[in-house]
Formats: C-alpha cells, sequence, structure tokens
C-alpha cells in the first residue's frame, strides 16, 4: 500500500492548473408562436438592487415563445403601485396583462413585490411579497416569471430549473472538456468538472442535487456522481471495459448503467447504497442507453439486436423484452417526459438524425427538428419541450423545441463546442 | 477486488509514462474517494457557487494527463521499424466502414505486422483504442467503438498474442482526429488505434 500511496503522490504533482473561463450564452427565439401573449411588463420600483428584477422577468417569458412583452419605451405610463394603473391606456395598447413591483431593501436583504392585472377586467391575477438575499435576486426573479407564466398558461414554468451540458474546446493537440451547469437562461454558467480526457453522459438525480456522469480521466471510462453544492463526488462504477450511459431511477436510489465487463454492452442496475450491480439485458448485440420510465417499473434502451439500433422495452425487474420503435432505420437515446406518456429520441433515416418523440400509447412518432446532426434529447420539466444538440457547420449549439413542434429556441455559445444538454427536474 | 487493484495500477502505470505539465501547486484530490478504488481523482471537480448573484469562476483546473496520440505519432521509444514508412508497423491506425467493426482486407497485413512484433515481445502492452464517426447517438458510438476495438483484439489473439498484452478503451465519438463535419472527415474517425 506504500507504493500504491508513493505512485498516487507522483501523479497529483502532476496535475495542472488553470482559470476556468466561461463561455458566455444568450438564447434566440428562431421559431416564435403567433398566439403570444401580449403582456406588459412594467420596471419595477427598484432602491439599490444590484439587479434589474423585472428585466430578468421580461427576457423570461419572452424566451419562452408563449409571451410577447412590450418595450418600456411603448408603455404608455410606467406605474409601480395598483392604483395607479389606468387599464384603458394598457387595452389601448394592446396589452392583455401588466405586471408590476417594488423591489425595496429590507436589512441586509430585499422585500420583493409584483402584481399581476388582466387588463380588460382590471382585476388582480396574482400579487405576492417574497423577501430575498441580494444573491438570490436573480432567482426570485425566475420564480416570479414561473408564477406569471402557470397561471396564465395553465402549466409550470421552468425558468427556475438549470440545464447541465458538456463544453469542448482545443488548442492544437489537447482538447479541454468541461461539464457546466446553467441557469435556463443560460446565467450563471459555472463549470462543475474539467479534464483534457472527454466528459459524457450528465445525467440529473431526480432531486436536482446530483449529477451523474463518465469520465476518461484515467484514460478508461468510469461513471462519478457529483453533489453540486460541495463538489464532492464519487466514482460509482469502474469495470473493464464501458461504463457508461447512466440513468437515475425515480426514487434516486439506483443508476440504470452500460457495462460491457462481462463481454458484450448490456443495462445493468447499480445500487448506489450497496454497490451491487445486476445484470438486466442478456443479448450478444449492443444494449445501451437506458432510461427509466417514470413510475419506475420499466427501462427503455438502446439495442442493434435486430440490426439496427432500435428501443426496446423490460421491466425493471427483468422479463420479456419489447421492441417499441418501427419506423425509422434509427432510433436511440430514448428519454421519457415527466408524465411517462411520450419519449424523445434521435431518429434517424439514412445517415439524417432528428429528434423524433413518440406518444407511448400509439406508437407514433413525429419529427421535431430538420437535423441532420440533431442528438441528446430530453424533456424540460414541465414536459413542454426538448432540449437537444445540434450543428450548424463547425459550431455545436442547443437548441430547444416545443412538442408541437411550433416554437423553437437556440441557446448559442460565444466559444466552445457544446453538446449533451439536460434540463434539471425542478 | 483484485481486478480493480489492478485496474488502479494500470492507470497509475500510465499516469507515470505520460509528461505531466509542470506546476508548482501540489493540489491533493480531497475529494470523496470512489468505493471501488482509493485512487485520486484526475478530473478536478468543483462546488457549483448556488448563489445566483455571483459570478461563476469558480476554482478550477485541469489533470495533465498527456492527451496527445502517442500512439500513431510519437512513437516514443519505439524501435526504428515504426518510424519506417516502409514497414507495417509505421501504421497504427486501423480505419473502418460507415457502421461495421469488419476489419478490411488493406489492414490485415497491418495487424499482422503488430501481432508478430508483440509475439516477439511478450512484455509490450499496447491499448486498442477504438473510436467511430459524430453521426448518430453518443453511447451508441461507444459500444460501436468498443466492437472494433474488440476486432482487432480478436485477430491479434488469433496470431498468438496474449490477452495480458492488449489493453481495450472505447472514445466512441468523444476524441476525432479530424474535426471537418463530412465523409472526408467521417472516414478518418472511424478507427482503432494501437497505442504503443
Amino acid at each position: 500500500m506504500n507504493l500504491f500511496k508513493k505512485l498516487v503522490l507522483v501523479s497529483a504533482i502532476g496535475m495542472c492548473f488553470a482559470p476556468i473561463v466561461n463561455a458566455e450564452m444568450s438564447i434566440e427565439i428562431t421559431e416564435g408562436i403567433e398566439s403570444a401573449m401580449p403582456i406588459a411588463i412594467v420596471p419595477f420600483a427598484s432602491q439599490g438592487a444590484s439587479l434589474d428584477v423585472s428585466s430578468v422577468v421580461d427576457s423570461d417569458l419572452t424566451r419562452s415563445g408563449y409571451f410577447k412583452t412590450l418595450s418600456p419605451q411603448r408603455m404608455p405610463a410606467k406605474p409601480t403601485s395598483a392604483d395607479a394603473i389606468n387599464f384603458p391606456d394598457w387595452q389601448s395598447v394592446g396589452q392583455n396583462y401588466v405586471v408590476i413591483g417594488r423591489v425595496q431593501p429590507n436589512g441586509g436583504a430585499y422585500n420583493v413585490e409584483f402584481q399581476l392585472f388582466d387588463v380588460a377586467n382590471g382585476s388582480q391575477l396574482l400579487g405576492y411579497r417574497m423577501t430575498s438575499s441580494a444573491n438570490d435576486l436573480r432567482k426570485t426573479a425566475h420564480h416570479i416569471s414561473d408564477m406569471i407564466y402557470e397561471k396564465i398558461l395553465g402549466k409550470k414554468g421552468v425558468f427556475s430549473g438549470r440545464i447541465a451540458y458538456i463544453t469542448s474546446t482545443r488548442q492544437g493537440d489537447q482538447s479541454n472538456h468541461k461539464l457546466m451547469v446553467a441557469d435556463a437562461d443560460g446565467a450563471n454558467a459555472q463549470a462543475v468538472a474539467t479534464s483534457i480526457e472527454p466528459l459524457m453522459s450528465p445525467a440529473w438525480s431526480p432531486d436536482a442535487k446530483r449529477i451523474a456522469y463518465v469520465s476518461f480521466e484515467k484514460r478508461t471510462a468510469a461513471i462519478y456522481t457529483q453533489t453540486l453544492a460541495t463538489g464532492q463526488r464519487e466514482r460509482v462504477a469502474e469495470f473493464p471495459g464501458i461504463n457508461g450511459a447512466p440513468a437515475w431511477s425515480p426514487d434516486g436510489s439506483k443508476l440504470a448503467v452500460t457495462l460491457s465487463k462481462d463481454g458484450n454492452p448490456d443495462i445493468y442496475i447499480l445500487d448506489l447504497g450497496s454497490r451491487a450491480v445486476s445484470k438486466l439485458t442478456k443479448n450478444r448485440a449492443i444494449d445501451t442507453e437506458p432510461t427509466w420510465s417514470p413510475d419506475g417499473r420499466n427501462i427503455v434502451f438502446t439495442s442493434d439486436r435486430g440490426g439496427k439500433p432500435q428501443l426496446y422495452s423490460i421491466p425493471v425487474q427483468g422479463g420479456e423484452e419489447k421492441r417499441i420503435t418501427f419506423s425509422g432505420s434509427y432510433n436511440a437515446r430514448a428519454s421519457f417526459s415527466p408524465d411517462g406518456k411520450f419519449i424523445t429520441m434521435v431518429h434517424g433515416n439514412g445517415g439524417d438524425y432528428r429528434i423524433g418523440v413518440m406518444d407511448v400509447n400509439s406508437k407514433s412518432i413525429s419529427v421535431l427538428t430538420s437535423g441532420p446532426l440533431d442528438e441528446s434529447p430530453s424533456f424540460a420539466p414541465n414536459g413542454s419541450m426538448v432540449l437537444y444538440a445540434s450543428r450548424k457547420g463547425s459550431t455545436g449549439y442547443l437548441s430547444a423545441v416545443s412538442i408541437d413542434g411550433r416554437m423553437q429556441q437556440k441557446l448559442v455559445f460565444d466559444s466552445a463546442e457544446v453538446r449533451e444538454p439536460a434540463w434539471s427536474p425542478k | 477486488m483484485k481486478f480493480t487493484k489492478t485496474l488502479a495500477t494500470i492507470a497509475i502505470m500510465s499516469a507515470l509514462t505520460l509528461t505531466g505539465c509542470s506546476s508548482d501547486e501540489e493540489k491533493d484530490a480531497s475529494l470523496t474517494d470512489g468505493s471501488l478504488n482509493g485512487g485520486m481523482n484526475d478530473a478536478s471537480v468543483s462546488g457549483l457557487n448556488d448563489s445566483s448573484g455571483m459570478n461563476g469562476s469558480g476554482m478550477g483546473g485541469r489533470f495533465g494527463a498527456n492527451g496527445g496520440k502517442y500512439g500513431s505519432k510519437g512513437a516514443n521509444g519505439l524501435p526504428p521499424e515504426f518510424s519506417d514508412p516502409n514497414n507495417p508497423l509505421s501504421k497504427r491506425t486501423i480505419y473502418f466502414m460507415l457502421d461495421s467493426s469488419q476489419v478490411q482486407q488493406d489492414f490485415i497485413p497491418v495487424i499482422a505486422a503488430h501481432a508478430r512484433y508483440l509475439l516477439a515481445n511478450p512484455s509490450q502492452h499496447v491499448v486498442l483504442e477504438g473510436n467511430g464517426d459524430e453521426r448518430g447517438s453518443r453511447e451508441y458510438n461507444i459500444a460501436l467503438g468498443e466492437q472494433r476495438s474488440k476486432t482487432v483484439a480478436g485477430m491479434l489473439k488469433a496470431q498468438g498474442v496474449s490477452e495480458s498484452q492488449l489493453g481495450i478503451v472505447s472514445y466512441g465519438e468523444e476524441k476525432p482526429v479530424a474535426m471537418g463535419h463530412d465523409e472526408s472527415s467521417w472516414e478518418l474517425n472511424r478507427r482503432v488505434e494501437i497505442a504503443y
């Protein structure tokens, strides 16, 4: 063991450190919907706050594609209290809703208040007061956006969530790979792991506190879980061969993974408590990319047992394996919608790879994107959109598309190659 | 646990053979050890700065393992025949057709030459690094890359090379050598590198 320790020390000295430069992200709506809801977010009365809360709310709602906000220059007035709102003025500039608010210091923190009004009848639909630390003002703004979105559209907003993704940059012969986590609007992007060897397949735990991923930092594949708040991580699988494609069980106690330790790639269930692994699929073909149905009963995975990669389903306890995709020569990398009614996947035909969504009951697949190199789709936590990686020319970027295909956003980074996005489940 | 110890040793041995970048900072890996082996953690990781108002310039660094292609290019410390373009040993990359792990006719003599060298040098170890092009899903491409490595390993073993001389890893589409997004790049990326 002494020798072992000495060797570890020697290789530790070989590490080198460099500052992390975060790529800035911006989001463009590339396809909006015509029926976007007109809403005026009046600049909040604000004292001393370092962040303009109302402009964050404004850009959240705009970015969703479901709202069309009014620029402050075109507003008939800038009321900051309910009795100062003259509703006919707002009606005459075509607004359906008005939001006003105030941000005032309270000790070391801030009181943030906002109200949402229906312009047609002047009624208040929402009114909240929250306390926020200076550091949490952006989070509070996203929370307000979520409440407005849900009140008007009747489904949960996704502005408070985060996204994980992988970036890769090259300098000469050397690559630099990062596992990044950012707010859903691209702000606050931070590298949570960095390596000159590939990092892959980030997967959020159901409580959104941990991420499982694959790292080749030892020049072989291993699966890690990392707690975001502390950076603490554990190596949970390092078998000979492939250690890949981690997917959390809905209760967070297990990972479905791909291992090839017994020969060819199969799906295994890894118990995170005991670290025991049990083999679930036993086919001689490639079985990989497992994902859990939200009820925890079934695993859907990619297999080429029929010649080409297609999606199959198997009960978590083992049992009959059923093919579930029948259209397209290539269906892979499945991911369930939160309600379990849809599966999104990479859907390929003749070398063209697009994002598809399959209705689990009817098995019919709708193609949402135009390809040709789209990959790694996953649902937003409210099920309304699918986030995926795409490429135009030499630039890899992330994109989100509504599941009816009507709304499309592009998440643009200023430099690095970006891929494998995953939206946090909460 | 036996095999994990062996793995750890292999990982460390390979770390030792790499020219780590110089650093006067000796950062210990005070991260939670994985339970499979208690070695160091080589990627740098950091806690997430959760307060949304703060900027994201977290701590961080890079692991200094050599990411270079010492298998196909440098031929560090290898005998002269490895850099003689007329010797098949100078070829250490096997290319594949789309979606295939069949070795094409052209590469059979190359693999045979490496088999002879490995037979004559039983203490020599090579890693067969499988790779694929960027099309399709990433984890599926990891599996395809492994199939390619295993095909080459099988041919070497069939010619008498000992399994203990062979390591296998698949990088899927994660380590392209050609950065374009067309067939001329893809065909260079569908490969197994015989890394001495």
